[in-house]
């Protein structure tokens, strides 16, 4: 355990990661935030679900630091709630969509042919229909609950993965280090594996970033359109999709948790851009060699 | 130099699929190299020396004729065969940047074949031989954690050069592997090639286009032009008395620095490579030569030997 932290401590990925200033302020927000989502009982003012019909569309106060919603519940508490629903769905829809997508793409880029068209088109077939569609359509077989949600929205998402990653693999596959590798006794499984994966990774963990957003968003439009999670249950797409009824009495009621959406999709862009330069040894820079140089006196 | 014969090929064809028509990348080709020796293969971009290199090592199957390796017949080897045959042959590829996986360091690179052939018991023998073959190609050990991308041209090659030479192999391919970089480093990867050839007993074919360095590291040349060999002879030999239009063309195009700055030749060879698809029998350089006749046309022009271990496909020697 101790040599497999020494080895995350010294290797250069992590390293270069670190070394940036706004990685680790993003990975300090979130990191709050996740866990005041996770302690969030003991983080909430007040209880997210209790109604107080007297105290509706409060505006900011001492007592209710981001106001109450129209059914008078504490907004600061319904957002720490939210944080639960929405970093669940963002995070495992498009970790389902990128592990899921990348299979596919790996498998079509390298089996060619029929096996190749027969998933494309599939894929095609998926990516015309409009991405809410497809995640309502999805929502109604599998049903309600958390899971199903992201499932529903990951796999709406899977068509851009894997036509990105098939893309990449048909250019890298052609790469005279793939030759190499089959000369060097690689099996087809292990040359994909060991040079083909790790050169299309990249251009997926932005799309990866970049999409956690979208999915947080989704989880709102199916939750408001009654595939989502039952209305009780706070999530930051559902406060906003609530508060924008009252844009223009109490604008802080939807752009409050749509501030949080915008903060969280923000710090994993930021990380997510900076984790693909420092996995790709040719964007990372030479780390290290910052040092001072003295100079002697002429 | 020892007389055995490593490698044979007999009749090697290799055609490939095209829209057109089929392709004759490689068409009927004979040679033998001896063990220790290396063989170069020159001609002009798109006569099919790549291909002859890659059908070799079989990461092409050949459309016919025979390989012979060590006195067996690998023509038609299976996947399972080919992993033992393929500790024994390796390749050096042209452009080391595009050969060598950006995201592995140079240890990783070089000791890739060393982890997939399972050729090491432990870490320690893993560590050891890698660094053994560092220090033969001439990479200091500092760049052991470096990425390709960090070094220059020469080094890469060097690195190339390692991981062909991790499995200590007996025969190696070198696709150009000079020609993506600078002439002085050049020399230094040519030195380095022979002196791996001196020490280790090395058989090479050396596959290029730049008849100074074929003629710096061959013994014996094949000179190729449309997926076929027009001429076969050793190295001075072909030097001294090129025999085939095509190779005295060849010869004519080499720059040769001069003082006087006179004019050396005229006679540039015109026109360009025809068609590799569904190419009509005949001497394929007909249209191109400056001898050609209505004999050139009409049928195959089979080699020759016309001096002893000289040779010719041309009707001038028929």
């Amino acid at each position: 355990m101790k040599k497999l932290w020494k080895r995350i401590k010294n290797s250069r990925v992590v390293k270069v990661l670190f070394a940036r200033k706004a990685v680790i302020v993003c990975l300090i927000i979130l990191a709050v935030m996740i866990l005041a989502a996770i302690f969030a009982p003991f983080v909430a003012p007040y209880d997210p679900y209790k109604q107080d019909l007297r105290n509706m569309l409060q505006h900011i106060s001492p007592a209710h630091l981001l106001g109450t919603d129209s059914m008078g519940r504490d907004l600061v508490s319904r957002i720490i709630y939210g944080g639960r629903v929405s970093f669940t769905v963002g995070l495992v829809s498009v970790l389902v969509a990128g592990s899921i997508g990348m299979v596919l793409g790996l498998i079509a880029g390298m089996a060619g042919g029929v096996v190749d068209a027969v998933i494309m088109r599939v894929m095609d077939a998926m990516m015309s229909v409009p991405m809410i569609i497809m995640a309502l359509f999805l929502g109604s077989i599998l049903g309600k609950g958390l899971g199903n949600i992201c499932l529903a929205i990951g796999i709406s998402m899977v068509p851009s993965y894997a036509r990105v990653t098939r893309g990449q693999v048909l250019t890298v596959r052609e790469m005279d280090y793939i030759t190499a590798g089959t000369l060097c006794g690689a099996s087809k499984v292990k040359n994909t594996l060991v040079h083909i994966l790790p050169n299309c990774i990249s251009s997926n963990i932005v799309l990866m970033t970049m999409n956690l957003g979208n999915a947080i968003l989704n989880e709102a439009a199916l939750s408001f359109l009654g595939m989502g999670i039952n209305p009780p249950t706070a999530s930051w797409g559902s406060m906003v999709n609530d508060g924008y009824k009252y844009m223009s009495s109490n604008p802080v009621i939807a752009i409050a948790p749509g501030v949080f959406i915008m903060i969280v999709v923000l710090c994993f862009n930021m990380v997510g851009d900076a984790l693909r330069d420092a996995m790709d040894p040719k964007l990372r820079g030479t780390l290290g060699k910052k040092k001072k140089v003295k100079r002697a006196k002429a | 130099m020892e007389d055995k014969i490593l490698v044979e090929v007999k009749d090697l064809k290799k055609y490939f699929k095209t829209s057109k028509g089929m392709l004759h990348a490689v068409d009927g080709l004979n040679f033998k190299i001896r063990k220790g020796t290396t063989l170069g293969v020159v001609g002009e971009s798109g006569c099919g020396k790549s291909t002859l290199g890659r059908v070799l090592l079989h990461l092409h199957e050949s459309t016919g004729g025979q390989i012979i390796y060590d006195g067996q017949d690998i023509t038609h080897y299976a996947a399972k065969d080919l992993v033992e045959i393929r500790k024994r042959m390796q390749m050096i590829f042209q452009d080391p940047s595009a050969s060598l996986d950006p995201r592995k360091n140079v240890k990783n690179l070089i000791g890739e074949p060393l982890k997939n052939f399972k050729v090491c018991k432990s870490k320690a023998e893993y560590e050891q031989r890698v660094s053994e073959i560092m220090e033969t190609v001439g990479l200091a050990p500092r760049y052991a954690e470096s990425y390709s991308h960090e070094l220059d041209g020469g080094r890469r090659q060097r690195i190339g050069i390692g991981r062909a030479l991790a499995m200590n192999p007996e025969f190696i391919v070198c696709d150009e592997p000079v020609s993506a970089l600078d002439v002085s480093i050049q020399a230094q990867v040519l030195n380095l090639l022979m002196d791996l050839q001196e020490e280790k007993g090395l058989t090479y074919i050396f596959i290029t286009h730049d008849l100074s360095v074929v003629k710096h590291i061959s013994h014996e040349i094949i000179v190729m032009y449309l997926g076929q060999c027009v001429e076969y002879a050793k190295t001075d030999a072909l030097f001294k008395k090129p025999m085939h239009p095509y190779t005295q063309g060849l010869l004519e195009a080499v720059p040769i620095p001069s003082l006087t700055g006179k004019k050396l030749s005229t006679e540039v060879m015109k026109g360009e490579l025809t068609s590799p698809i569904e190419p009509k029998p005949g001497c394929r350089f007909a249209n191109r030569c400056p001898h050609a006749t209505e004999k050139c046309r009409g049928r195959d022009i089979a080699l020759k030997e016309v001096e002893p271990g000289h040779f010719v496909a041309c009707t001038l020697f028929a």
